[in-house]
């Protein structure tokens, strides 16, 4: 009996470290590759604070908040992928299937055809996600009831509204914006140098989260079962579909639409870990982070000194992963 | 003996329909209540409205002296248990992860189940037939096993009042007596209260001790199994001549 109660304490713990690890890994391998190699010891004496010159600046004010941004970006998709796929019971949703991003591409090309760069994009972005929450929650509403089913549909429809829109600007935008246009569809973090307003979404977010992860497992077998099992079904699923929202947001705007990564990390650990929220959770935000920070630094070497959109690289990374877990499984 | 659960005036509504009205009964702990009627008469949203998963259209429903709508669910979780009709799992789970969602309105916010609980889930388990299930995937399992993992997860509520739709529903008849002797073995000791829906009319008179029978109309009798069991307000409930031949545990009834 008391290994028992051990064994299912101590799994979850084994598994957060060693993906805490991995994600140190994939912050070593970000820091150091590049145009200019630092090595390992030399990105010891930086990061101590002993660094100095060119390779500092380069560690410390452009790959390390680039790196950040792709941690926090990779973390809020996997985290809200998670969210949207008990909120939906569908396992297929991710973070975008309810139109978020869509509406923030809308918005976002709309301010790169006005010209408009740095904070307002970003201001633009986000409130072109959260225009569409606000949308999608208003109709899926109706009068009163809201089922999942009814917030997919809705969700869905919003989305390939956004999408016919997305289509008309590019097909009528000058051909000079294009280029970044396509970018940002395709998620792009070279632009991304201010993590610190995500990372801090991405640390309330986990803390909100984590301690209703046993009433999301609850909720992924029912509504009706939740809410005869204690759980106040109302509010949480209101807290999952806000929250999961403003993550997407938060990470569209900081990144373009990545795609990929909220599918597929919740699903690869559903793969391995089971569906237990409370470590399916926390490990989707390190999974996703880490796995876009390497996606991210693959991006920018590969064929340096051109830069990959990175979006490209987390399908082509995660595709056959996921492919080869899913046929292990059967 | 206070009443556990106090129905007062009750009017059962789904959607724009009433469905059953005024309805008044008192539920004592160790009762045994079957729920007889048609189909679509509102016995499931009778339940519903009983474990305050509904709202009344009007009267209460009182657990322990407070309205169970007005109770936080939680607290309503730790003594009344349901059984619904039908379970839903779009992500896999073992038998003894699902199992173990029985003990959630028992844990804390930080909490992990303990041995306690996993030992507690493994018994209920057990008593259902399934202990060598537990490492299985509830996908695998056929439709009896399922309704029987549903009822195992109920037990390991552990609830003061247990309401349960068509709980054997999909069972074979040694299972289905196996479940009814459980569910009423646990009320016998005096503190459980059961509620259920049931189809078959000889086992409810068999395993309960008072009946509600709801008709078509709107119109519910209730009282003692005993008393209010006949030829004639079977007929009538069913829209069906019955007829009674002497069995072994009593009158049997059959449809004309």
């Amino acid at each position: 009996m008391f290994l028992s109660a051990l064994g299912t304490s101590l799994r979850p713990l084994v598994w957060l470290l060693l993906l805490t690890l991995f994600v140190f890994l994939t912050f070593g391998f970000a820091l150091n590759t590049g145009s200019i190699e630092i090595g390992w010891e030399n990105l010891w004496q930086i990061l101590a604070g002993n660094g100095e010159g060119i390779e500092q600046q380069l560690v410390m004010e452009l790959r390390l908040p680039r790196a950040l941004s792709a941690f926090a970006t990779g973390g809020l998709l996997a985290l809200a992928g998670a969210l949207l796929q008990v909120l939906l019971r569908n396992p297929l949703a991710d973070p975008y299937v309810l139109g978020v991003s869509g509406g923030a591409a809308v918005a976002a090309l709309l301010a790169m055809l006005a010209g408009i760069t740095g904070w307002w994009f970003s201001a633009s972005a986000f409130v072109g996600a959260l225009f569409t929450v606000l949308l999608v929650f208003g109709l899926a509403h109706g009068r009163g009831s809201w089922s999942d089913t009814r917030l997919l549909l809705v969700g869905v429809i919003v989305a390939s509204g956004w999408g016919a829109l997305i289509t008309f600007i590019l097909a009528t935008a000058p051909e000079q914006d294009l280029r970044g246009m396509l970018f940002w569809l395709m998620g792009d973090l070279s632009n991304a140098g201010k993590p610190l307003p995500a990372l801090l979404v991405l640390a309330a977010g986990v803390m909100f989260v984590v301690p209703v992860a046993r009433s999301l497992n609850v909720m992924a077998r029912g509504e009706l079962q939740a809410a005869a099992l204690g759980v106040e079904v109302g509010r949480l699923r209101l807290a999952i579909y806000v929250s999961a929202s403003l993550f997407t947001a938060t990470a569209v705007t900081l990144a373009g639409s990545v795609g990929f990564i909220g599918l597929v990390v919740p699903h690869l650990l559903r793969l391995l870990l089971g569906n237990d929220h409370r470590l399916l959770l926390p490990a989707a935000v390190l999974l996703g982070g880490g796995l876009l920070v390497l996606a991210d630094t693959l991006a920018r070497t590969i064929i340096a000194p051109q830069q990959l959109p990175v979006g490209v690289l987390t399908a082509l990374l995660g595709v056959p992963v996921f492919l080869y877990l899913l046929q292990r499984s059967r | 003996m206070n009443p556990l659960l106090k129905i007062s005036h009750l009017d059962v509504v789904a959607g724009d329909k009433t469905l059953c009205r005024n309805l008044s009964i008192e539920v004592l702990p160790g009762q045994r209540w079957g729920i007889l009627g048609p189909n679509g008469v509102g016995k499931t949203t009778l339940l519903h409205t009983l474990a305050g998963l509904s709202t009344p259209g009007s009267g209460t429903v009182l657990l322990d002296g407070c309205a169970v709508t007005d109770l936080p669910r939680r607290q309503v979780a730790q003594r009344v248990g349901v059984l619904f009709q039908e379970q839903s799992d779009p992500f896999p789970a073992t038998v003894m992860e699902a199992a173990l969602i029985g003990r959630h309105p028992h844990l804390g916010r930080w909490q992990w189940e303990s041995g306690r609980d996993i030992q507690l889930v493994r018994e209920q388990l057990a008593l259902l037939g399934l202990e060598s299930f537990s490492g299985r995937q509830v996908s695998t399992l056929s439709g009896g096993e399922r309704q029987r993992l549903a009822i195992a997860t109920l037990l390991a509520q552990q609830a003061e009042l247990l309401l349960l739709d068509e709980p054997i529903n999909h069972l074979d008849v040694n299972h289905q007596i196996n479940v009814l002797e459980l569910l009423t073995g646990t009320s016998c000791q005096g503190r459980t209260a059961v509620m259920m829906v049931l189809h078959d009319i000889n086992l409810a008179a068999r395993y309960c001790d008072h009946l509600l029978l709801l008709f078509s109309g709107g119109e519910a009798v209730h009282g003692r199994a005993e008393e209010i069991l006949d030829q004639e307000v079977l007929g009538r409930l069913y829209q069906h001549p019955m007829m009674i031949l002497d069995g072994p545990h009593g009158p049997v009834y059959l449809p004309a």
